[in-house]
């Protein structure tokens, strides 16, 4: 593996160990020294939770961080392309991490450059740190990523993270509820590729049932400026607030995630249950941002 | 019966059953230099097609990696090579694998649109034909796109 571009170029193997190096990681932090290796994060539009993650684990593996971040007062308001700003960056840094509101940014960085490039979101493409430390996480939740049921609910139609959890755990025989309001669905050429793939799923509007019968409850925000009518906004806004009351009946291993920030679709009391796992979530990035770079920077055999 | 005469070339190129209309757009991925005499006719009668375009080009022989981006506008096309009035070598053309600075990715988001670079497709489905952006993903269908 030379660069993390895209879910699509990694197969149940490759996940599978590096889900395996994020948990050794975890459990003995100090067994690789990147000190001396510096990483750029090259972030074209701002996402500070994203960009800490990143610093974070390469700080804690030892390294160094160097950091462009947004582009006013760069060379690129002056109208630089993104392959001399990244060729440039290149010679600074051992590894770059790039967040870019053009899908295909990263990839195309990635063969600009020739150290490793980690796609950080790309537009609306693909973010697939997000998606392996979700991964992670369910892993580490349940043991396991076979067989699980999840149900994956809000805005499918547009949600960059749920489109490829879907794919990401398409071949761990999942169960997949999809709940959302009729306009926000999950996008037809998903649906038949999951079908095509033998995935089991059920699109459903409405959430009350299923709570009691699943593993993972997977969590985004549904955003009112897209839906085209006022009123159907109204409708489902509140069809999908996860209160505690909700999972009154939830099975002991439920858990709760979100990709944060949350708005109101999870209430505060749900943070004291035994279900929440959001923050914990956004902790395994770490984590597993750890176990991606290490492997990157060849330090991992 | 009608019969027209187009002018037959030494050597060349002849790209036949190219769909009726289409004959331009094929002609604008060949991209003839200044010297280079070409010859199309257009609303050709043909049993396969009812009506098709040929083209003609004197001196040029293409090759079969050249012709295949035409298979994007024209699947059905066929291209003869003619030497000293034989056709020495006839084909018919096939999308490539990977068409590469041919056509633009529709998707306004997608790199390929913001940075001087070269687009590049990989062929997912010959019917259609389908196509996926290497950058953004993204699938789309050669009707779709707007050549380059
Ligand atoms: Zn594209």
């Amino acid at each position: 593996m030379k660069h993390l571009i895209s879910m699509r170029d990694l197969n149940a193997d490759k996940i599978l160990q590096l889900l395996a190096l994020a948990e050794s990681l975890e459990k003995d932090p100090g067994q690789l020294d990147l000190s001396r290796r510096v990483m750029a994060a090259v972030f074209y539009e701002a996402s500070t939770r994203t960009r800490m993650s990143f610093e974070s684990a390469m700080k804690r593996l030892g390294g160094e961080v160097i950091a462009m971040v947004g582009t006013s007062g760069t060379s690129v308001e002056k109208g630089e392309t993104l392959a001399d700003t990244t060729k440039v960056i290149a010679r600074y840094a051992d590894i770059i991490v790039i967040r870019h509101p053009m899908e295909g940014a990263a990839r195309y960085v990635s063969e600009q450059v020739d150290i490793p490039v980690i796609n950080a979101g790309d537009g609306a493409n693909q973010h697939p740190t997000q998606s392996l430390l979700d991964l992670y996480t369910i892993k580490k939740a349940q043991g396991t990523l076979e067989g699980l049921k999840l149900a994956l609910v809000g805005d499918l139609k547009y949600g960059r993270t749920v489109h490829s959890l879907a794919y990401a755990l398409a071949p761990f025989n999942p169960e997949f509820y999809f709940i959302s309001p009729k306009s926000l669905g999950m996008p037809n050429h998903i649906l038949n590729d999951l079908t095509r793939m033998g995935v089991k799923f059920i699109e459903k509007t409405k959430i009350n049932k299923i709570v009691d019968n699943i593993d993972i409850l997977y969590v985004t925000r549904i955003q009112r400026e897209r839906f085209p009518d006022r009123e159907e906004y109204e409708k489902v806004k509140n069809a999908y607030i996860i209160t505690a009351d909700l999972l009154k009946n939830a099975k002991d291993n439920l858990k709760v995630m979100h990709p944060l920030p949350r708005v109101n679709e999870i209430t505060t009391d749900v943070d004291s249950t035994k279900y929440a796992y959001y923050f914990d979530q956004a902790e395994n990035g770490v984590y597993m941002r750890q176990a991606i770079l290490a492997t990157l920077l060849g330090e991992v055999k | 019966m009608k019969v027209m005469k187009v002018d037959a070339i030494r050597n060349g190129t002849v790209i036949d059953h190219i769909p009726a209309g289409r004959g331009q757009r094929v002609l604008g991925i060949l991209k003839p230099r200044g010297s280079d005499v070409v010859m199309m006719g257009m609303n050709f009668s043909s049993k396969a097609m009812q009506k098709k375009d040929i083209i003609k080009i004197e001196g040029r022989e293409l090759n079969q990696h050249e012709v295949n981006s035409i298979a994007l506008i024209a699947p059905a096309a066929k291209v003869s090579i003619i030497r000293d009035f034989n056709v020495i070598r006839k084909f018919q053309v096939e999308v490539p694998e990977v068409i590469e600075g041919l056509v633009a990715c529709p998707n306004p988001k997608c790199i390929t649109n913001a940075e001087p670079m070269v687009t590049r497709f990989r062929l997912l489905d010959a019917a259609g034909p389908q196509l996926s952006c290497q950058y953004c993903e993204r699938v789309y269908t050669a009707d779709e796109m707007d050549h380059i």
